[in-house]
This record gives structure tokens, C-alpha cells and sequence, in this order.
């Protein structure tokens, strides 16, 4: 570059001999291929750097999908597996829960569930893939307590028009079968619905996304 | 080679030295012959109190990093060890935790000096940006030192931060589990947030204060006035008439100053160590448990304003991604001041009334914001979260044509008293 300077021609370095000319092109060239090959080489350090962000092996097995095989479970029983550090409930919804989520409409604070709180696919009437399973993390969305699961109604203590649902023991927040939260609890919004799908008719692999059906 | 013998006639050691290494060259150009005018206020005291803070957080943090443990596991327990058996321990610790707010305290005051007499303006802007990414970094350090002692408003406020990449379209939630190294924030996150923390931002903190000051040192310093000192210089000696060496005019200036602040310092951290709940936040002596959601999330309060500019935002297309660009906006846009403000004249001494105005009242909505994002939600702090929002970015818009609309004072040839 600093050759530029010293004409068109350009001068060679301190050492050559006087009037032997500089081939600039040539000079421009392994120039640009030294750099290049330099970027890439570059390119490739990085890249090791940047991948050893990733989840190590260790974090990947602790946060892997968990199957759970619900051949076995009753109409109306709920089962408890943990994920992620996490309690997950699966609750095998009788015709009757499923009709009570209509019954309780009105007193839910979030009904056609707009927050999001489960993954596109959960987002209906009954926040499932299968309106007969109900699948969600079972963690109060207030302070984080497990709430209880009380399907038993009526239960005046609870709520008037108590049609089944959750009950969480530390501040009172409650919760409809399909996780909705009722109004004016301490719970600000609905229980979380994590990513599933179902693998073949009585497994449920709890962390996977299901493939676009 | 030869040595070339030295143009300060230095003899013995310093003689030695000066003919390998320019010590007294060094000497005289940043602090002996460095010609600061010599109208400096009140306002010029936070650039070297910013210097003293970094070098307390240095020295605090280094005696902090041989006691700490960064995981998961060990963090919160190692804090309290540092707190009760350590001898001094609590007093390193709070050192360093009060540190982070004084250091924020006057970096703000330090900044806006420099809003309001112009410094960022012809020929200092590469001071300005420097300045900027030593706030953008040092905004980065605090993050990360908030999150080790692996409390629970530590991990909280990770989860939230961190999430924040998660608005990103399309690789959002990929870029979160690279952040983390993990699906939730964990020990992964704390091991590598602590590298961040006492390695790498710090390497490059000093790195950018000594980019500042070089730059500082080419042009010369600002003043009050915002009047070129160059401009009248002694004939003979060169020297402006306005100026008077750094040392020791200012050093001893600024040494009334570090006592000052000194006082302050110690009697918060020996008296008010947590501040109020401010300085080191309730929930945060309650381990970190990713099951249980603190009742609200605040940030540290040096970031209220940002986070007050984040919650302020409406989310659009059911993504949260504006209000993530409007709170890096807010910190971006400083970056441009320099070629933002068109006013000719640089000290708000010689601004018309409305540019007086409008500046003493953005010093106001950024202490209104700072406070609202501590504060939790409401449908009022949220609609005053959105004017102090709008006048943020007004009043830098603003500066571009503000100066049409009012007539200035004239400005003198020299400094004044």
C-alpha cells in the first residue's frame, strides 16, 4: 500500500535493487489468497469455540425426552413423571371432565388460552393434542408449588361451581382439567402445557415437539 | 543500534530507563503536561471517580474470585462463606456489590456531563463512542456478576435476560439453549457467565478505558465553556493560556473529590451494605430454585430504564422481539449523539432555553424510568413508562432541528471563571 506512494510504478522495499519494479498485480493477488486462505482457517478455530457452547453431552441426557407408557392408566386417573426437573401430570380426561371445561367458561381468567402457554398445537378448547389426555407441567404459575388434583365435586370449599380441577395449597390459585386458571387467584396465567407427542396409541414422549400432522 | 540519547536529559535510573522505555515521555504527556482547562466544575469529578470504582472492583473482585465456587451446587453457599467465615469477607464482598452501583452512579453522571457540555461533540466523538462501549460492556460485567451468587433474583433475572434472545425469529429458542449451555438457566450457564465476569469483559474494560483516555489525551479535554483552549497559546512556551497541567492541578482536585466520595462510599457499605433492598435485593439471599417463581422480577436498579422501556413496549405479531429493540435501542442510540445533535454551539451554557429545557427534563424521565422499571406493573406506570419511553428517543430526534427554534447566547473567545 505505502508503495502507492511512491508512483505509479511503485518502488520495491529497502533492499532491492534500485529501479527493479514491483509487479503491483501480482503483489495484490497473494495478498488477497494469504488473507483469504487466512479467513477461513480462521473460520474453522472458531467454529470448535462456538460449538463447545452448546448443551454438553451431560445437559442433553438430563434434559432428554421423557416416554411415559400409559397403557395402564384408568378414566380419570392422573400420572406423574418428572422432566426436566419438573413434575409432569398426564390425566386421562373422562367424557364428563372433558365436558366440564364448558361448565367452567365463564369463571376462567383465560379461556381460549392467548397466552402462551403450550405449543400451537395445544392451543384449543381443551388444550390437548387428544381431547381424552391432558398433558402439563404441574407447577403453580404463581410461586411454583405443585398443586393438588381434586377431580372430586361439589366441593364448596373450593369453589361453588367446582367441576373438578387443581388446587394449589400455598396461596389458594385454582385451576381447571385443562389447566386454565380461574379468575381473581394469586396465579397470573395458565398452567404450562410442555412440547409432546404421542408415539403409537399408549406412549407419550413428554419434550418433542409433534411432527405437523 | 545506538541508544539514542534521551531528549529529557534524565540521568541515572530514571536515565537508564528513559533510554529503553518512554517513562518520564509518558509521564509528561498524561499527567504533567497533559493542559486541562482550568475552569473544570463540580461536574468533571466522575471521570476519574469512574477510574477509582474500576480500580476498586479489580482489586475487590480478585480477593472475591479465590473464595467463590462457580457452580450450581456450590455458589450460593461459597457467598455465604465469603459473608460469614472469611475474615473481612463481608466486607470484600460488599466492596465489590456497592461498587457495581457507584460505578453505574457515576457513569451516569459522567455521561451526562458530557450531554450537557457537548464533549461528544467535533473533535471528541471517538471519546463519546468509546465511552459507550465501555457502558455497553459494563453494562454486560454487572449482568453477569449479578447472576453468581446464584440467588434467587440472580436466577431469575438470568431466565429473564437471557430469554430475551428467544425473540429473535426463527433461531430465537436455538440461540437461548446455546446461551445457556443448558435447556434452563444452570450450572453451565453460572460456570460460563463467570468466565465472562472476571476474564474476558473485564480484559476488555480496561482495554476500551485506555482506548478512552488515548483518545482523550490526542484532542484534549472538553470544559465548561466548550471553548477550544488551543486556540490562545502562550507564544513562547505553547502552552494554552487556559490550560494547567494535570498534575498536579487536577490531581489534587480530584483527590477532594475521591475523599468526598470516599465518605460516601464506606458509610454505605458500613451502614447500608443491601441498600434498601436496592443495592442487593431481598430475594437474592434465597438460593437459586428454578421450581419457584419470585412474586416480581426487578432488575438491578441501574437497568430500570432500560427494562421500564422493555415492559413499555406493546408486543406486535404475538412476539415480545419490539420491545427487545427499543431497550438495545435506547442503548444504541447513545452511539449516535455525536452526529445527532446539529446544534453549533456545545455548552449548554450558551443554549437557547428550550434545549436547556428539554435536557434538564430527559435527566428527569431517565430517573422516572429507572424508577417505574423497578416498580411492578400498573396500567399508570405503564402509560408513564410510555411517554418517558417516547420522550427518550424524542429528545435525542430533537437535537437534529431543536437549535432552529430558539436564538443561543454568544459564546466567548475564552474560558470565564
Amino acid at each position: 500500500m505505502q508503495n502507492a506512494a511512491a508512483g505509479p510504478k511503485g518502488i520495491g522495499p529497502e533492499g532491492a535493487s534500485p529501479g527493479s519494479e514491483v509487479d503491483q498485480g501480482r503483489r495484490r493477488f497473494l495478498t488477497l489468497a494469504t488473507s483469504g486462505v487466512g479467513a477461513v482457517g480462521a473460520g474453522f478455530v472458531v467454529w470448535p469455540f462456538l460449538a463447545s457452547l452448546k448443551p454438553s453431552e451431560r445437559a442433553k441426557a438430563l434434559g432428554a425426552p421423557v416416554k411415559a407408557d400409559i397403557a395402564g392408566l384408568e378414566d380419570g386417573q392422573m400420572l406423574t413423571l418428572a422432566w426436566r426437573g419438573k413434575p409432569v401430570w398426564i390425566i386421562k380426561r373422562t367424557p364428563a371432565m372433558i365436558e366440564s371445561l364448558t361448565k367452567v367458561k365463564a369463571e376462567v381468567a383465560d379461556p381460549e388460552s392467548s397466552v402462551q402457554q403450550q405449543p400451537e398445537y395445544a392451543k384449543n378448547e381443551t388444550r390437548s393434542i387428544k381431547p381424552g389426555i391432558m398433558v402439563m407441567v404441574g407447577s403453580c404459575t404463581h410461586l411454583g408449588c405443585s398443586p393438588t388434583f381434586r377431580p372430586d365435586y361439589p366441593a364448596p370449599e373450593i369453589a361453588p361451581n367446582w367441576q373438578g380441577g387443581f388446587y394449589c395449597p400455598c396461596h389458594g390459585s385454582k385451576f381447571d382439567l385443562a389447566g386454565r386458571v380461574y379468575k381473581g387467584v394469586p396465579a397470573p396465567i395458565n398452567l404450562l402445557v410442555p412440547p409432546y407427542r404421542f408415539d403409537g396409541d399408549t406412549n407419550i414422549v413428554i419434550g418433542e415437539d409433534q411432527v405437523a400432522a | 543500534m545506538a541508544i539514542v540519547p534521551n531528549p529529557y536529559k534524565t540521568t541515572g535510573v530514571l536515565g537508564w530507563i528513559d533510554d529503553r522505555f518512554p517513562l518520564t515521555k509518558l509521564y509528561r504527556d498524561h499527567l504533567s503536561q497533559y493542559y486541562a482547562p482550568k475552569n473544570f466544575n463540580f461536574w468533571y469529578y466522575f471521570g476519574s471517580l469512574a477510574l477509582l470504582v474500576l480500580v476498586n472492583q479489580l482489586i475487590s473482585g480478585i480477593l472475591l474470585a479465590m473464595h467463590y465456587k462457580p457452580s450450581a451446587a456450590e455458589a450460593f453457599g461459597s457467598v455465604e462463606y465469603i459473608m460469614r467465615d472469611v475474615p473481612w469477607g463481608n466486607i470484600i464482598r460488599y466492596m465489590h456489590s456497592t461498587g457495581a452501583s457507584a460505578f453505574f452512579i457515576v457513569v451516569y453522571l459522567h455521561m451526562y456531563r458530557g450531554l450537557i457540555y457537548g464533549s461528544y461533540k467535533k473533535p471528541r466523538e471517538l471519546i463519546w463512542v468509546f465511552g459507550c462501549l465501555i457502558f455497553l460492556v459494563l453494562m454486560a460485567e454487572a449482568f453477569c456478576g449479578y447472576v453468581l451468587p446464584w440467588g434467587q433474583m440472580s436466577y431469575w433475572g438470568a431466565q429473564v435476560i437471557i430469554s430475551l434472545f428467544g425473540t429473535i425469529p426463527f433461531i430465537g429458542p436455538d440461540i437461548v439453549t446455546w446461551v445457556q449451555g443448558d435447556y434452563i438457566p444452570a450450572d453451565a450457564t453460572l460456570n460460563r457467565l463467570f468466565s465472562l465476569h472476571v476474564v474476558a469483559l473485564p480484559f476488555v474494560l480496561v482495554g476500551l478505558v485506555v482506548a478512552h483516555l488515548i483518545a482523550l489525551h490526542e484532542v484534549g479535554s472538553n470544559n465548561p465553556d466548550g471553548v477550544d483552549i488551543k486556540k490562545f497559546k502562550d507564544p513562547e512556551t505553547h502552552i494554552p493560556l487556559d490550560g494547567i497541567g494535570f498534575h498536579p492541578y487536577y490531581t489534587v482536585k480530584d483527590l477532594v473529590g475521591v475523599s468526598v466520595f470516599l465518605i460516601i462510599f464506606v458509610g454505605v457499605i458500613c451502614f447500608a451494605p443491601d441498600g434498601g433492598g436496592y443495592l442487593l435485593e431481598k430475594p437474592n439471599f434465597q438460593e437459586a430454585n428454578p421450581l419457584v417463581t419470585p412474586p416480581h422480577i426487578t432488575p438491578a436498579w441501574y437497568f430500570g430504564a432500560f427494562y421500564a422501556m422493555l415492559r413499555a413496549t406493546p408486543s406486535m405479531f404475538s412476539s415480545a422481539l419490539p420491545g427487545v429493540i427499543v431497550m438495545f435501542g435506547a442503548v444504541l442510540i447513545l452511539f449516535t449523539l455525536p452526529w445527532l445533535d446539529r446544534n453549533p454551539v456545545k455548552s449548554i451554557r450558551y443554549k437557547g432555553n428550550l434545549t436547556k429545557a428539554l435536557t434538564l427534563l430527559f435527566a428527569i424521565d431517565f430517573v422516572m424510568l429507572n424508577y417505574l422499571g423497578m416498580q411492578p406493573p400498573s396500567e399508570l406506570y405503564t402509560l408513564l413508562s410510555r411517554i418517558g419511553s417516547v420522550y427518550y428517543f424524542g429528545f435525542f430526534v430533537s437535537l437534529l432541528f431543536i437549535h432552529n427554534f430558539e436564538t443561543a447566547k454568544p459564546v466567548p473567545e475564552r474560558v470565564t471563571e
